[in-house]
């Protein structure tokens, strides 16, 4: 009988222990799947509908079937029936490079004093080879190419005009059947017009900074048919979002990002505003995506989405990570030269410098708000130190900041040791840099294109240059694990000091305190254990 | 001498005692993981073990309140210096000379004053104030609403540490008291049966039964 009762209480505290050690694994096991994440199942729900219709057919406009021979007629005939696409167009940062709504003094963007650690700055698109990437027709900025944006197929207009207008010349039968053909050439990419894709967009921004990749990490031509694993919401075996999907436009200003100027201004899903902009994670998963209860619909309020979801970038093709300028300008057998890395991309050019690029590149991470402070050449530096180009604006104390992950492009590039202010070069043309190899000219050309004034006196300061990431969001499978940043040593966030996080800080004092306490008990008791055995054998003895 | 057993814990009490030592057993162990001093379920399961055994703790403690009160039993926690002195010569000094205990068990004096007050800082302030700040730690998210937001979490934290380090080595002597009976293992029997062997006709003072008219003798 008296074996019975703790035999009983020993069974009922073993039962509760399992019970309290288990419990939470099966409660996992009998959940629904599709409660696991409300959020994505409401973003499903918002984008359902992706099948859009149009009214127009525009293979059958009679503005759009007749001969053309130069650009600006085909913006006349788009504009025949769009009479107010210019004017809305032209007010757009794509048309003026210039960001809206800045005091007109600064002059931020690409056609004004704005820079960067690339190819520098476009000498108020003094230099020519930068206006490749202008929505114009060539190099020209009179007319605007709705194409650009708009157009499903490839062509070299430039080409396409200047050939036809060849033939055209020529009497022979030959030469009026090639004009006739590359006429219907020209105007059956006239009508395959259309909402943007996301080749369209990926025709400047999959190649900014000069080619495949350069710039972002998060936007290459890897995108222009994405698989989900690439990109979940991209990917063509999946949603196969356009661009335009998320980027939605207001009288062609597409939302995004824009130096200064935030992505977004409130943190708003479509059930809260359902004319809002998609811009935003939030806009369609809401601020508390995951299944209820799970520690990450915490992390909203102080983590972007992107900084779990988005592991790695440049996960197809390779990134550009550095470019140092100061080492262009080298010669082989007196000709310049270029070599090539492990990816097939130039790691040095004589006319570039130093180049170096890495695949499945891991972001930095830095708290921001949405803003980007960047430097422009009247900017003065502090060449003893790394200049930040551009850097992430926010802080830990920001309720509007969360940390978000970035690519950061280090560069070495020219300023004035003089004026100590960064240095636009001219790289294209006779006077370029590409081609004379000459700094002093390059300098003071590009310096008087920006009607900014250049000493003479020049040298190389150390750069970096931000880029937030926001695409190639992976699948779930792949997401940052808590342990990544919650970890002691060589965490993602390991660089982001200011406040505490559970598993990374520690207080040396109180953990050494707290191991002193422990282990000076545990002494204790073993010297007395040992005592107690020692004088109670002397006794017994 | 002869030994008598006597019913010193009861059922709950014994219960009790052996969940709330499961219970902080697995709080230590997930939450150094936490801290990061070792890798054993991964961060994210000790985060999730770590809450859920917490919160379940903070539940069942209320029900130790509530026992402790109604049976009367907090006046087994009443601190008193009386025999102090004796309590903490016999661990330093008589004990290896075999002398006997200064204040043996009795079912209305089962805590001597050292344990008395050992025990009292343990239920009444060193696992509140673990629990405390445990649930203030789980419950960041709300420090706003609650108008909580002037407080650092790393306060918060560093206390929370600072209490389970003090867990820890309450733990290792009290593991180690257990072998102080009688016997080595007589304590440890007596936390599970509920009974423990003293010796007949043990006199215990006035000033040590708990003043509970249930144990008065008449």
């Amino acid at each position: 009988m008296k074996l019975a009762k703790p035999l009983a209480c020993a069974l009922t505290i073993g039962c509760l222990l399992v019970l309290i050690t288990f419990t939470p694994a099966v409660f996992a096991a009998v959940q629904d799947p599709s409660a696991s994440a409300p959020g994505r199942v409401m973003a499903r729900q918002a984008t359902k509908e992706n099948q859009l219709w149009i009214t127009a057919d525009h293979t059958k406009h009679e503005a759009l079937k007749k001969t053309f021979t130069t650009g600006a007629e085909i913006t006349k005939a788009c504009l025949s029936c769009h009479s107010e696409a210019k004017a809305q167009f032209e007010k757009t940062i794509h048309w003026q490079w210039m960001v809206p709504g800045t005091e007109s003094d600064k002059k931020i963007g690409k056609a004004g004093y704005s820079l960067n650690n690339f190819c520098i700055s476009t000498n108020k698109t003094k230099d020519n080879s930068c206006l490749a990437c202008h929505p114009g027709w060539g190099t020209a900025t009179e007319a605007i190419n709705c194409l650009v944006c708009h157009g499903r197929e490839t062509i070299n207009w430039d080409e396409a005009f200047e050939d036809m207008q060849y033939f055209m010349g020529e009497s022979d039968e030959e030469s009026r059947e090639m004009a006739a053909d590359l006429q219907s050439q020209i105007q059956s990419a006239v009508q395959a017009v259309g909402r943007p894709t996301r080749k369209n967009c990926g025709s400047c921004h999959f190649y900014g900074g000069g080619g495949d990749g350069v710039k972002h990490g998060d936007l290459d031509s890897s995108l222009t048919k994405p698989n989900k694993d690439l990109d979940v919401h991209m990917g063509s075996d999946g949603q196969n979002f356009d661009c335009v999907r998320c980027h939605t436009t207001q009288l062609h200003n597409i939302a995004g990002r824009m130096y200064t100027a935030p992505a977004y201004t409130e943190r708003k899903s479509l059930i809260e505003d359902d004319l809002a902009s998609k811009i935003t994670c939030e806009s369609c998963h809401s601020a508390t995506p995951h299944e209820a209860g799970h520690k990450a619909n915490d992390h909203t309020d102080k983590v972007a989405c992107q900084s779990c979801h988005i592991p790695t970038v440049a996960r197809v093709n390779p990134t550009k990570m550095s470019w140092d300028w100061s080492e262009a300008g080298r010669k082989k057998d007196g000709k310049p030269y270029k070599t090539k890395d492990e990816f097939g991309k130039y790691d040095y050019m004589s006319i570039k410098g130093q180049m170096k690029w890495a695949k499945n590149i891991q972001p930095e991470y830095f708290w921001f708000n949405g803003s980007i402070a960047s430097r422009t050449t009247r900017d003065e530096i502090d060449p003893a130190g790394v200049v930040a180009v551009s850097q992430p604006v926010g802080g830990q104390s920001d309720p509007q900041s969360r940390i978000f992950p970035f690519k950061i492009h280090r560069g070495v590039q020219p300023y004035d040791k003089v004026h100590k202010t960064l240095l636009a070069p001219l790289l294209s043309g006779d006077d370029g840099y590409w081609k004379t190899l000459d700094w002093d000219r390059a300098l003071s050309k590009g310096q008087e294109a920006l009607g900014l004034p250049f000493s003479g006196q020049f040298d190389f300061v150390e750069t970096t240059y931000v880029f937030p990431l926001t695409h190639m969001v992976a699948p779930k499978a792949t997401v940052v694990t808590c342990k990544e940043c919650h970890a002691r040593e060589d965490g993602r966030l390991a660089e982001l000091a200011g406040f505490y996080m559970p598993g990374r800080d520690q207080w040396r004092f109180m953990d050494a305190m707290g191991w002193v306490l422990v282990i000076g008990s545990l002494l204790g008791v073993v010297l007395h254990g040992l005592g107690r055995v020692f004088t109670n054998g002397r006794k017994e003895g | 001498m002869k030994m008598v057993n006597i019913y010193l814990y009861t059922r709950y009490e014994r219960f009790w005692h052996w969940l709330q030592m499961a219970l902080i057993a697995v709080l230590l162990a997930t939450g150094f993981e936490i801290h990061g001093l070792f890798a054993w379920l991964g961060f994210e399961e000790a985060v999730g073990f770590h809450n859920f055994v917490g919160l379940s703790w903070l539940i069942l403690f209320a029900f130790f309140v509530f026992w402790v009160f109604t049976t009367g039993e907090w006046h087994q926690y009443v601190p008193t210096t009386r025999k102090m002195f004796s309590m903490i010569r016999y661990y330093g000094y008589g004990i290896f000379r075999g002398e006997p205990h200064p204040v043996p068990k009795r079912k209305d004096a089962k805590h001597n004053p050292l344990q008395r007050l050992v025990y009292l800082s343990l239920a009444a302030l060193l696992l509140p104030v673990q629990m405390a700040t445990g649930f203030l730690y789980w419950s960041y998210n709300s420090w706003k609403d609650w108008g909580l937001q002037w407080l650092p979490l790393e306060a918060v934290a560093l206390i929370h540490l600072g209490g389970a380090f003090a867990i820890l080595s309450f733990l290792v002597v009290h593991v180690y008291m257990t072998t102080t009976g009688h016997s080595l293992l007589a304590h440890i029997r007596a936390m599970i049966t509920g009974w423990e062997e003293v010796q007949e006709g043990t006199r215990i003072e006035d000033w040590e039964r708990a003043r509970d008219k249930r144990y008065s003798t008449a």
